[in-house]
């Protein structure tokens, strides 16, 4: 679309992502509510120490013992607030807790993201360039096996692999314990840390972006427009780059989007997996200490990120597609 | 019929995968014959490796028959794959047929709830509600249900969407015939096909997405399953391996198995898009 | 002298499988500079697959069996594929069907253009060059229309687009593969003008591919026939035109829609179906950003009597389709009278309407997408009357009468639409709309996805069965020369309106509207008159 018309698009988009995360802590509070059980001991944590006294403490601060759209009100304010919570097995509020583990997540899922995109969208471009020869058929199955390969048994395969066997690479936590590094020589180390997880979460988007990016480009090969390209006398490199790997794009970005929550999903497992010190491990170790507040922060905060990036991905299909118009 | 069975034989994938997911299903049949009682029961000493004691694949930390695991695991996979895809289908068919057959403000805010779940985290959520109504498969298989409607709802109703304005549906509104019968004569039978495809490669994913919540601990505590499997042999992989590499390869060859089937599925019934797929015939 | 293109005795396969072995079977033609030779050929004939093998564009599953093409003195055949990359768009061109597919969406359609000049080394010009070409199709402020994406161009404007890219290195064979076909007629018209004058200021060979004679009438200086793969006749346009030798030639061209009406018989004034103030808005637009209000049709009035055939012509987006499925309730249009007898069927519940359905019926356009592929021909059939309470048993023997009455064999009532060819399921589509016993049909469409001589067909079909049962039929379609055969009276929409209207003689003869004038005026070959030939059988 055009570039004049991008603000208002923009804000139509906040709108919907505002509209979307309204939807989620709505969705968030009566999930408590419809839980077995009193909601007082759920915002607690059950196995916490949830004595008698501090449960009528919860209670009243909470309304609990008042109609439910006041709960709901008291609940969105505190949100809207950002304060989502206190975690009392950790004895922390829960923002921060997220905080503090927000940008290892970030690092693991963003990596693991650029990894699938480029590794997979250049397979599938391969695969469809060369279609019906052995460089296709590698691929298909290569693309296959990992579609079909849980993500925490990959990890477990690779840590077996790498560190167990080979002793090639750490197989748990972000930095390497009990060594004073500085600056290059400690984001190398986070680095090396960061490979096998990475590679873990990355692989199963990798399938899924190859087998996508194989079957548009040839869907979009065989267009009205790449013949009318091939009839003036384009060479088919450039065909291949200008026509059919551009418009093949629009699908994947597309696509890309869809799949956010499904990365952050599968960096529940890996960072399980590695140890890693971000969200999703957060999660995990709240399950087991069955901290759900813990939990249903983590899952606000997921599904913010997946907005987020959805918006961003809304607003470069708008930028490369011209014919986005302001549609609802 | 036949013609559909002579494009899903030709494909040697499809016929592969359907081999496996045979073997797989009687695996889990005759589990109770082939391993007569619980999985849970001891039978040999803890972490004895593949082969030794009659143990084909090995003992777990608690001397735990590992292949009696894979083989009852097996009954729990697909039991949740199979029902939970079952739930999601009505779900799904339900939202998308009223969605695409009504359209105007009732498809508005059909998709707007649909896009909504497709946006929210599918796995966290599923880990939620889990963790919130504990963990039986009843709650599984609802949350898996809960988490994959979705896509089903959105071919659905592009399906009817196009087929409502098609002609021999209009053909069908001047004729006088009532909406149900439209609905459920002329419409839903063309969307078989999408559908059936569909399912399959749901069943995949739920399978895939129960092992992960088992292998979090979020399993039914009752029943042996192979995420359970899995996850009690990460702390030990250094020791004993082989407990968490053979469910591993269960999951695997059944999720594979599931998607080749739905590949040739798409290709017998498509036959138009068949030949995207490979040039080899 | 050597001609500017040669093809000798060239032969192409078919994958196994088809119907036939070649797709193309030993055919030889010529084309000279300055002039323009039309392929005509109804679908299937093999035309297309010729014209992609002089630009050397056939897909590998076609493989050229034998013959050769001669392209200024060369023989293509034997080049490699650079050195034909490098001959296409630089010496010869070539303009396709569709156009609303044919350019890259995400490009604009000056750099498309100018993309044509990069690849043959000549980018440097672009930026003159490519605002000369645009105003060179007569396209209204090239530099703006240069800055364009694709999806901003009507149809006709693409097709220039197009047309101009092909000329962008001044090509000396330009090959036009139906560049009208999906276009509207008074489109079609000027695209026509436009080949016709660029060839002649540029003296370029034009090789122009078409089904439809009177664009061959129009434009071309030699033709040649083509059926199955073969050249059944060539020669200069005059003579194939109007003196046709072989039998496949002369019955295309008696199958070619006349335009004299057969019609006349005085029609009593009986209104069956009168529409008074008939209008629906189309709305669209989201929960956020502008509404925007289209108007399909409005006050759109005219009344249809027993008897008598209603032709309803435009060109696309008229409304003329949307009017016609105002009538069955298909449309819901939210203001006017709908009366039928007398009765205003407009404010009519579902449940309402169920008693008309029987007797007003509709028979549409696409022969592909009006019969449910999962349904037996039988049962499609017999659905209607049983739905409305009929005895199945005598459904079905009156099925059998159906079939009958339109030409089929009895046993189709047991196979599944995909058996049969298109003319053949749009008599299965007549036989359904009559197995209800209607008094009113509407027919929109039913013979424009057809070839030629399958539309004469069902055509005579369609006016035989008219008057044996006394129908009144509302008879939509963009051909005027359809309309002009089997209508009594003609109603011209243009946006959404009913611009005139009146018997079929006095509107083509004396057309009081400009806008039926210029659709007239755009008929192709209009000062052509085929030739009257034996019976068509």
């Amino acid at each position: 679309m055009e570039v004049s018309k991008l603000p208002a698009y923009l804000a139509a988009r906040l709108v919907k992502a505002a509209i979307v995360v309204l939807a989620i802590v709505i969705c968030n509070f009566f999930l408590i509510h419809a839980a077995p059980g009193d909601p007082a001991s759920i915002i607690a944590g059950q196995s916490g120490a949830a004595d008698a006294k501090f449960l009528e403490q919860l209670r009243a601060q909470f309304g609990l013992d008042q109609p439910l759209y006041v709960q709901l009100w008291l609940y969105l304010k505190g949100v809207l607030t950002l304060d989502l919570g206190f975690s009392h097995r950790q004895q922390m509020p829960v923002s921060t807790l997220l905080w503090e583990r927000l940008p290892a997540t970030l690092l693991l899922t963003g990596s693991a993201f650029v990894f699938a995109l480029v590794v997979g969208v250049s397979m599938g471009a391969l695969a469809a360039k060369r279609v019906g020869t052995w460089w296709d058929s590698i691929i298909t199955v290569l693309a296959l096996v990992f579609y079909a390969t849980p993500l925490f048994w990959v990890g477990l395969m690779l840590v077996l692999l790498f560190s167990v066997a080979l002793e090639w690479l750490p197989s748990f936590g972000m930095a390497s314990v009990g060594v004073e590094l500085s600056g290059f020589q400690a984001a190398l180390d986070v680095g090396r840390h960061l490979i096998l997880p990475g590679l873990t979460l990355g692989l199963f988007y990798v399938a899924v972006y190859a087998r996508l990016t194989r079957a548009t480009m040839l869907e979009v090969a065989d267009q009205d427009f790449v013949r009318t390209a091939r009839a003036k006398g384009v060479p088919e490199g450039r065909i291949q780059r200008r026509h059919v790997l551009r418009n093949a794009l629009l699908p994947i970005i597309t696509f890309a989007g869809i799949q956010a929550g499904q990365v952050i999903g599968g960096s529940i497992l890996v960072e399980t997996v590695f140890a890693w010190p971000g969200i999703g491990r957060l999660a995990f170790d709240a399950l087991l200490a069955r901290d759900y507040q813990v939990l249903m922060g983590v899952f606000f905060c997921t599904s913010v990120m997946v907005v987020i990036f959805n918006l961003l991905t809304d607003l470069l299909y708008a930028i490369v597609d011209p014919r986005v118009e302001m549609a609802g | 019929m036949r013609i559909f069975w002579r494009n899903f034989s030709r494909n040697r994938g499809a016929v592969f995968g359907m081999v496996i997911l045979v073997g797989v299903a009687m695996l889990a049949l005759l589990a109770p014959v082939i391993f007569p009682g619980s999985p849970w029961d001891m039978v040999g000493a803890p972490f004895m490796p593949p082969g030794e004691m009659g143990l084909l694949l090995g003992s777990d930390s608690l001397g735990r028959d590992v292949a009696a695991g894979i083989a009852h695991g097996a009954r729990v996979s697909l039991l949740v794959g199979a029902v939970s895809t079952a739930a999601a289908l009505l779900i799904g068919v339900t939202l998308g047929a009223v969605a695409g057959y009504f359209g105007g403000i009732v498809d508005d805010l059909v998709m707007r709830f649909t896009e909504f779940f497709q946006t929210i985290p599918s796995f966290v959520l599923a880990i939620l509600l889990v963790a919130i109504f504990t963990p039986t498969i009843g709650s599984i298989v609802f949350a898996i249900a809960i988490v994959s409607w979705p896509p089903v709802a959105r071919v659905v109703r592009a399906e009817f969407l196009s087929l409502r304005s098609r002609e021999f549906v209009q053909a069908s509104e001047v004729l006088g015939k009532s909406r149900f019968s439209i609905v459920i004569g002329d419409i839903l039978p063309n969307t078989l096909s999408p559908i059936v495809v569909l399912s399959s490669l749901m069943v995949a994913s739920a399978i895939l997405l129960e092992s992960a919540l088992s292998f979090l601990g979020l399993g039914d505590p009752n029943l042996m399953s192979w995420g359970f499997l899995i996850g009690s042999g990460r702390s030990v992989i250094r020791l004993a391996w082989w407990m968490s590499v053979f469910p591993g390869i269960a999951i695997f060859l059944t999720v594979l198995s599931l998607n080749l089937v739905g590949e040739g599925l798409s290709d017998a019934l498509n036959p138009r898009l068949a030949r995207n797929r490979g040039a080899k015939p | 002298m050597t001609h500017l293109l040669e093809v000798r005795d060239l032969t192409i396969g078919l994958p196994q499988g088809a119907d036939r072995p070649h797709a193309v079977d030993g055919i030889s033609l010529h084309l000279d500079a300055g002039e323009i030779l039309c392929i005509v050929g109804e679908s299937g004939s093999g035309k297309s697959i010729t014209a992609n093998t002089i630009m050397g564009l056939l897909p590998r599953e076609l493989p050229v069996l034998g013959g050769d093409i001669l392209f200024e003195g060369e023989r293509l055949l034997g080049l490699s594929a650079e050195a034909l990359r490098s001959r296409r768009g630089r010496r010869m061109a070539m303009v396709f069907q569709e156009p609303m597919t044919a350019l890259n969406p995400l490009m604009r359609v000056g750099d498309q253009i100018a993309e044509a000049l990069a690849v043959h080394g000549r980018g440097g010009e672009a930026r003159q060059k490519v605002p000369e070409l645009l105003a060179a199709v007569n396209l209204p402020d090239p530099a703006s229309i240069a800055r364009m994406h694709p999806f901003r161009l009507s149809g006709g404007q693409r097709q220039r687009v197009m047309i101009a890219m092909a000329l962008a290195l001044e090509p000396a064979l330009l090959i036009a593969d139906e560049p009208t076909t999906a276009l509207d007629v008074t489109t079609q018209m000027q695209i026509l003008k436009l080949i016709r004058e660029i060839q002649e200021r540029r003296g370029m060979g034009v090789m122009f591919i078409t089904h439809d004679f009177g664009v061959v009438a129009e434009i071309a200086d030699r033709v040649a026939v083509m059926q199955y793969g073969r050249i059944v006749e060539q020669g200069p346009a005059r003579d194939v035109l109007n003196a046709p030798q072989h039998p496949y030639t002369r019955a295309l061209i008696a199958a070619v829609p006349h335009g004299r009406s057969t019609q006349g018989q005085a029609i009593r004034p009986a209104p069956v179906l009168e529409m008074k103030g008939v209008t629906k808005t189309y709305r669209r637009g989201g929960w956020f950003g502008a509404k925007v209000a289209v108007k399909a049709i409005h006050d759109a009035d005219f009344v249809l009597n027993k008897g008598e055939t209603l032709g309803l012509v435009g060109e696309s987006g008229s409304g003329k389709s949307t009017l016609a499925r105002c009538v069955v309730r298909l449309v819901e249009p939210e203001a006017g009278e709908i009366l039928f007898h007398g009765e205003d069927l407009r404010p009519l519940s579902r449940q309402g309407w169920r008693p008309y359905r029987k007797r007003i019926q509709m028979v549409f356009q696409d022969p592909y997408a009006s019969l449910n592929p999962r349904r037996k021909v039988g049962d499609a059939i017999t659905e209607g009357p049983v739905a409305h309470g009929a005895d199945p048993k005598e459904a079905r023997r009156r099925a059998v009468e159906l079939l009958e009455l339109v030409k089929l064999d009895p046993s189709a009532i047991e196979r599944y639409p995909h058996e049969f060819s298109g003319g053949q399921r749009q008599r299965i589509g007549l036989a359904r709309a009559l197995a209800m016993d209607p008094e009113l049909l509407i027919a929109d469409e039913p013979v424009s996805a057809l070839d030629v001589s399958v539309q004469a067909q069902v055509l005579n079909l369609l006016a035989e069965i008219r008057q044996r049962l006394g129908l009144t039929l509302l008879f939509i379609t963009h051909d005027l020369r359809v309309a002009a055969q089997i209508c009594d009276r003609i109603a011209v929409m243009q946006r959404g309106a009913i611009v005139e209207q009146g018997p079929t003689a006095s509107v083509f003869g004396a057309p009081r509207h400009g806008y039926t004038r210029a659709l007239l005026d755009s008929i192709p070959g209009r000062s052509w008159t085929p030739p009257v030939s034996s019976e068509l059988a």
